[in-house]
């Protein structure tokens, strides 16, 4: 089921949570909204479910619009959270809800839910537990009862707000491939709602990633990592070395030496800031080219995959933040207090608004 | 090899004594507590059943086995019939819309249900004589339409409901609260319509909060005296509950009798307090199961 977002805008109060929001999904598609909290991602997702109901705009889902059907007749899949699961019927009868609910016209037979309980149960592995009640579960088990349950009513279109939020990281981590080849398995469109950046880029095929209501950028994880298309992106996908000044004739010239304000064709200001990744940052213990930056090694953390360096920049007071493989720091010896020169691999500029 | 140290009972003792008061201190404490019930509870309660036994077993049925007495106990149980599971069904109504919703009001509608514990049961009644009395606002219109609701049914089961309203509700808000909505958003996503949403999700998880405020609405509605004191017209026989029927029986100094219809209420007190016992042992063999 494709889903189409048009000018949708949702206010509370006076605070605007989603403002002219335009989205497409097609069908099959699993995207990630992709954002820190209050960004509206929830609340955009709420408005697809029916849960919520947009001050401006237009949902279609699979070409027939939606903004005004009830939520009952929708046929979406949520899974919240927190997980809300009947806390008075077992597992089974969880899972079975969503049928047992169904006009008894529609409704399969006792034998056929149950079937079907069972198969949904071996999908995501909790036959065992049919019995149990929810406060028997672990979090990551009580997430997978929520999962079966939202499948089990064939939904078009499958909802999930922060589902791995209330797991620890490990289990988090597996549940999200879990979800990957579910989805690969099944071809539900799902939308998943998170402020892991990680979650999003490794287990969705395209990322919409949001800020204070609006779309920042919306590609697929390798684009949106690689080719961010504001600061915000670039700061929100990981971790980044900001630069206040700009890369003029293959030399970096920091703030002090260059602030004059640039003009932009319709007169306001803008100045230049250079964003630069941690990993993408080389180190020498020479100069070898003048083009480099001098810099103090203050702090080094060795636990970890990798290696972390904290730089003190001589010309300036940045801190500047370099990650190193393990072999290369080793191959440096670096301390504390030695004098390096720092080089970036590949690096980004934006024109943000504002005098230098 | 590693070395275990035992706890032994004399470091219990000491993190014991760090944090519990000294046993004579706890002795102390609960017989005062114990004295207190005593004075103001235990002796009472013996004293009314050993007034209404006055007479022997004979005297003690004889006074409620007359004319008055049964129409009185009957009243009771009518008024009580009306007005608890009205008050039921807007507890649970009131309840579900403060604790599932934001609205315009919903403040000042928490102070209206809070309302009949802060004033005083007399003017409780005093507010329907007001408004349905002969002088009241609407008495004039009544007398013209031959209803009667001072001094008459209708009347003693409005103050009843008005004095009984607060139970059900502020038993039931705190709880759905706390349980928030998602459950019923669940339900409703999944296909479920407001009616089975309610009846499958909603009433399971609220069921014994509901049945104890059911209870307490209960028991108050069958010993409400000053309202329905000021609302009755106190005709024997016809408008009299069994707490008025006690005080009656007692101006006329037929204390045996007047004990012995009160030793019911008594029971009926004892009966309340059982079940809230029973209901709170389901409710925390409930909560452990979380």
């Amino acid at each position: 089921m494709s889903i189409h977002v048009e000018h949708v805008t949702k206010r509370f109060g006076t605070f605007t949570v989603l403002n002219d929001v335009n989205l497409q999904v097609g069908a099959g598609e699993l995207v990630a909204l992709l954002g820190p909290s209050g960004c509206g991602k929830t609340t955009l997702l709420r408005i697809l479910a029916g849960l919520e109901r947009p001050d401006q705009g237009r949902i279609f889902l699979h070409g027939a619009e939606v903004t005004d059907q009830r939520i009952t007749e929708r046929r979406v899949g949520f899974v919240f959270q927190h997980y809300a699961l009947f806390r008075h019927m077992t597992v089974a009868e969880n899972v079975a809800f969503g049928l047992t609910v169904q006009p008894r016209a529609q409704r399969p037979s006792t034998a056929r839910i149950q079937e079907k309980v069972r198969e949904l149960l071996t999908l995501v592995q909790l036959q065992a537990m049919a019995d149990r009640y929810p406060s028997q579960l672990s979090g990551g088990q009580r997430q997978r009862v929520a999962l079966a349950r939202a499948l089990a009513v064939e939904p078009k279109l499958l909802l999930l707000d922060e589902p791995f939020g209330a797991l620890d990281a490990k289990v988090r981590k597996e549940l999200r491939r879990w979800l990957r080849r579910l989805h690969d398995e099944l071809h539900i469109t799902s939308i998943l709602v998170t402020h892991d950046q990680e979650e999003a880029l490794e287990a969705a095929h395209r990322v919409v990633v949001m800020h204070q209501g609006n779309i920042e950028q919306v590609g697929t994880p390798d684009e949106v990592y690689e080719n961010p298309a504001t600061p915000f992106v670039y700061q929100f996908l990981g971790d980044v070395n900001v630069f206040h000044g700009r890369i003029a004739h293959d030399r970096y010239e920091d703030k002090e030496a260059d602030e004059r304000a640039h003009a932009d064709a319709d007169g306001s200001d803008h100045r230049e800031v250079t964003f630069v990744r941690p990993h993408d940052l080389e180190l020498s213990l020479n100069r070898t080219t003048p083009t480099q930056l001098e810099a103090t090694v203050k702090f080094i953390i060795t636990a970890g995959a990798r290696v972390q360096v904290e730089l003190a920049s001589k010309e300036s007071s940045e801190i500047i933040a370099v990650e190193l493989t393990k072999e290369r720091y080793r191959e440096l010896k670096l301390q504390q207090g030695d004098v390096v020169f720092v080089h970036p691999r590949q690096l980004q500029v934006f024109k943000v608004p504002g005098p230098g | 090899m590693n070395t275990v140290t035992v706890a032994t009972d004399r470091d219990a003792e000491w993190k014991d004594s760090l944090t519990t008061e000294r046993s004579f201190v706890r002795r102390l404490l609960i017989a005062g507590a114990f004295l207190y019930l005593t004075i103001f509870l235990f002796v009472p309660l013996v004293a009314i059943f050993a007034e209404a036994f006055k007479h022997g077993l004979s005297g003690y049925v004889d006074s409620f086995l007359n004319e008055d007495a049964l129409g009185a106990i009957r009243l009771t149980l009518l008024v009580a019939a009306v007005a608890v599971p009205l008050n039921a069904l807007f507890g649970v109504a009131a309840a579900w819309a403060i604790a599932k919703f934001d609205f315009v009001g919903k403040q000042i509608l928490i102070t209206l249900i809070d309302m009949p514990l802060a004033v005083s049961p007399v003017i409780s009644g005093l507010i329907y004589v007001l408004l349905f009395g002969a002088q009241g606002w609407l008495g004039p219109w009544l007398a013209e339409h031959d209803i009667k609701i001072l001094f008459a049914l209708p009347g003693i089961v409005l103050a009843t409901i008005f004095v009984t309203v607060p139970f059900v509700a502020r038993e039931l808000i705190p709880l759905m609260q706390s349980q928030g909505r998602e459950e019923e958003e669940a339900a409703v996503t999944l296909g479920a319509s407001g009616w089975q949403m309610f009846t499958r999700v909603t009433l399971p998880n609220i069921k014994w909060s509901l049945l104890y405020g059911v209870i307490l609405c209960n028991a108050r509605a069958m010993g409400e005296f000053g309202a329905v004191s000021v609302v009755s017209g106190h005709i024997r026989g016809l408008t009299n509950t069994m707490p008025l029927h006690v005080e009656i029986l007692y101006n006329e100094y037929n204390a045996a009798s007047a004990f012995g219809v009160a030793s019911l209420l008594t029971l009926l007190a004892i009966v309340t307090l059982s079940a809230k016992a029973l209901i709170e042992r389901k409710t925390v063999s409930a909560k452990s199961q979380r």
